[in-house]
């Protein structure tokens, strides 16, 4: 039975993996095409991504973007959850339902509906309504990342806090949110992850200058296939590596400083 | 009593259509101990909750020290709070959470540091302020959590079954403790309980609840000693009680026939007239056993017959079968012993029993 399950734990990881393993070698490439046999290793691609206006311009597009919509989508996502945390809140999962409808919704659909918004407004094709239909796709992620760490903050702790004379606003910022940090870095790391990789809605709200790493992976596709594809995903890669990594670093961090916390003001 | 510091005023509190309190009248005096004491669900945990800010009064109004607290928010009524989870901060090792409250207050910082010391130091958790709470047992927390309600110097302390969670040794040692910082510190302390020997070992006065109201409010003695209803005598300690027919009252002093025709003398609550039905209410401590024919002149003394003997340790419990009813009778170890089946007669001096309303 417990070869059983290694055997199958195995087959899924390999499962889930391949892909990757597939595709990051062909990085390495000195060919001109994205296929097997590698002929030699060489960072040719990679050279590629740095020096061509397109592709720099692409990076610097997605880490613009991605950023903006970390930013913004944790904070409306995590002030959502808060809300949806109170008590005497009516309809709370009807509303809950609604803050994860974009995760259901197709990105089809979702963004030929922004760019009928966005178009009459002026605003559509700029760095604006890229940053904000990622955001809408992005928040349901710290919605649920978020209120599944409020869920473990213990009520009576804040209610300790209030009785010892700490106003709201200074219980949410001492207590509350310390305790329910690392939900909201894992919010923020999923939703950088979601804008790095969004496609859909880009093609429909992004004009030529907001082209995103993702969308021009995509288009390199239909043209030619050239191995910068697989040189861009292994930046991709790395990039979410090294966040995740850096979230989870900062998670750690305060538990191995003792005691320290926030400033008081 | 001294003048009323904490007030309440026909306090209701009502959740929906439940009604949790009802028109609740209590005085607190300053520097007083008062228990809380009742079944769960009864409603004292609520009324504490209202005292503290995190439950609003549906109608009434509690006054601290004359200021009118319905609407100030909790963080504005300077009472420190000890919950039964300790609700430490997690995130803060224990010198920061001791600090907390100074910290919310502007304490300079100099202050700070010497004032939380002594507060560690008066708990005797001085030597841990660097650790984290979870590094801590359930009793040092609490200690730390009692520490962190002192430390401000609140106008009052709110305790919500605070050593409920800690195992037998270690609550009576802390009721110890806290009973002590109370004389010492002159404290205002209401202490939410449901265990009747903490309320006994700790209190000024007990408060015991039932049903959203006040049954009795009075001294550890007289709550035990002089129930003021059949919830109160049974709630609180043991007891016999043994229903009977009001046959003369004098005074205080109130004779009681039982179903068999015997008369048995004691004191009882006011109110009772001639023709009442009643019910003494005989602790098992109170009663002596004699021979059937060796009751002593002037006590009451009911006949029996022994259907059984338990051995507990430090006292023997004899359920004697009586006409009355089936009685409990708590002796010392040093008392002859009775086989089961002996005819016994239980003897009691008219000021043991006490006769309550049915």
């Amino acid at each position: 039975m417990r070869y059983a399950k290694a055997v199958y734990a195995t087959l899924i990881v390999i499962f889930l993996v391949a892909p990757l393993l597939v595709i990051l070698p062909l990085a390495f490439t000195s060919s001109a095409f994205l296929t097997y046999p590698i002929p030699r290793f060489s960072m040719r691609w990679f050279n590629e991504l740095a020096t061509n206006q397109t592709w720099n311009r692409s990076i610097l597009n997605s880490a613009i973007i991605a950023s903006s919509t970390t930013v913004l989508a944790t904070v409306l996502g995590t002030l959502a959850a808060l809300g949806l945390r109170s008590q005497d809140l009516r309809l709370k999962s009807q509303i809950r339902t609604l803050f994860l409808l974009p995760m259901v919704v197709p990105a089809v659909v979702l963004g030929v509906g922004m760019q009928a918004v966005f178009v009459p407004l002026g605003i559509n094709s700029t760095y604006f309504s890229v940053i904000v239909a990622h955001s809408v796709i992005a928040m349901p992620f710290v919605v649920i990342s978020v209120s599944g760490a409020l869920a473990g903050v213990d009520r009576r702790v804040e209610r300790a806090a209030e009785s010892l004379g700490a106003s709201p606003w200074r219980v949410f910022r001492l207590v509350t949110l310390p305790l329910a940090m690392p939900g909201v870095l894992s919010g923020a790391a999923l939703a950088f992850a979601t804008s790095l990789d969004e496609v859909v809605l880009t093609l429909f709200v992004a004009g030529p200058n907001q082209r995103t790493l993702a969308r021009q992976m995509f288009s390199t596709l239909k043209e030619n296939i050239s191995p910068a594809i697989a040189s861009a995903a292994f930046v991709i890669i790395v990039g979410t590596v090294v966040i995740a990594a850096a979230l989870l670093l900062a998670r750690m961090t305060p538990a191995r400083r003792k005691g320290r916390v926030p400033k008081t003001t | 009593m001294a003048e009323s510091f904490i007030r309440f005023d026909k306090v209701t509190k009502d959740y929906g259509t439940v009604r949790v309190v009802e028109d609740l009248d209590l005085d607190i005096a300053r520097g007083e101990f008062v228990s809380l004491l009742g079944p769960s669900g009864s409603g004292k945990t609520t009324l504490l909750m209202m005292l503290a800010g995190f439950e609003t009064v549906t109608k009434g109004a509690i006054i601290l020290d004359g200021q009118r607290l319905n609407g100030v928010p909790t963080y504005k009524r300077d009472m420190g709070v000890v919950f039964q989870n300790y609700a430490l901060f997690p995130h803060m090792n224990i010198a920061r959470n001791v600090a907390f409250p100074l910290e919310m207050r502007g304490t300079a910082k100099s202050d700070i540091a010497a004032r939380v010391k002594r507060a560690l130091d008066m708990v005797q958790l001085g030597h841990l302020s660097d650790r984290m709470p979870g590094q801590l047992s359930g009793g040092q927390q609490q200690r730390v959590a009692l520490a962190r309600s002192l430390v401000f110097e609140p106008r009052v302390v709110l305790m919500d079954e605070p050593l409920g969670a800690l195992d037998k040794q270690l609550r009576e040692q802390m009721q110890l403790d806290i009973r002590e910082l109370h004389h010492r510190l002159g404290l205002t302390i209401i202490f939410v309980t449901h265990d009747q020997d903490e309320a006994l070992t700790m209190s000024d006065r007990i408060a015991v609840f039932d049903k959203g109201q006040i049954q009795q409010c009075a001294t550890p003695r007289q709550v035990y000693d002089h129930p003021a209803n059949r919830f109160v005598a049974e709630f609180i300690g043991e007891t016999n009680l043994l229903p009977g027919k009001v046959t003369g009252v004098d005074g205080s002093k109130i004779a009681l026939t039982m179903p068999d025709g015997s008369v048995l003398r004691a004191d009882g609550a006011t109110g009772l007239a001639v023709g009442d039905a009643a019910l003494l209410s005989l602790r098992p401590e109170r009663i002596d056993l004699h021979g059937p024919n060796d009751a002593p002149a002037g006590l009451n003394s009911l006949r029996g017959e022994v259907a059984d003997t338990i051995y507990q340790g430090d006292h023997l419990r004899i359920v004697v079968t009586t006409p009355a009813g089936r009685i409990i009778a708590r002796v010392p170890r040093k008392a002859a012993e009775w086989p089961n089946g002996a005819s016994v007669a239980l003897g009691f001096r008219p000021a043991d029993g006490w006769i309550i309303a049915p």
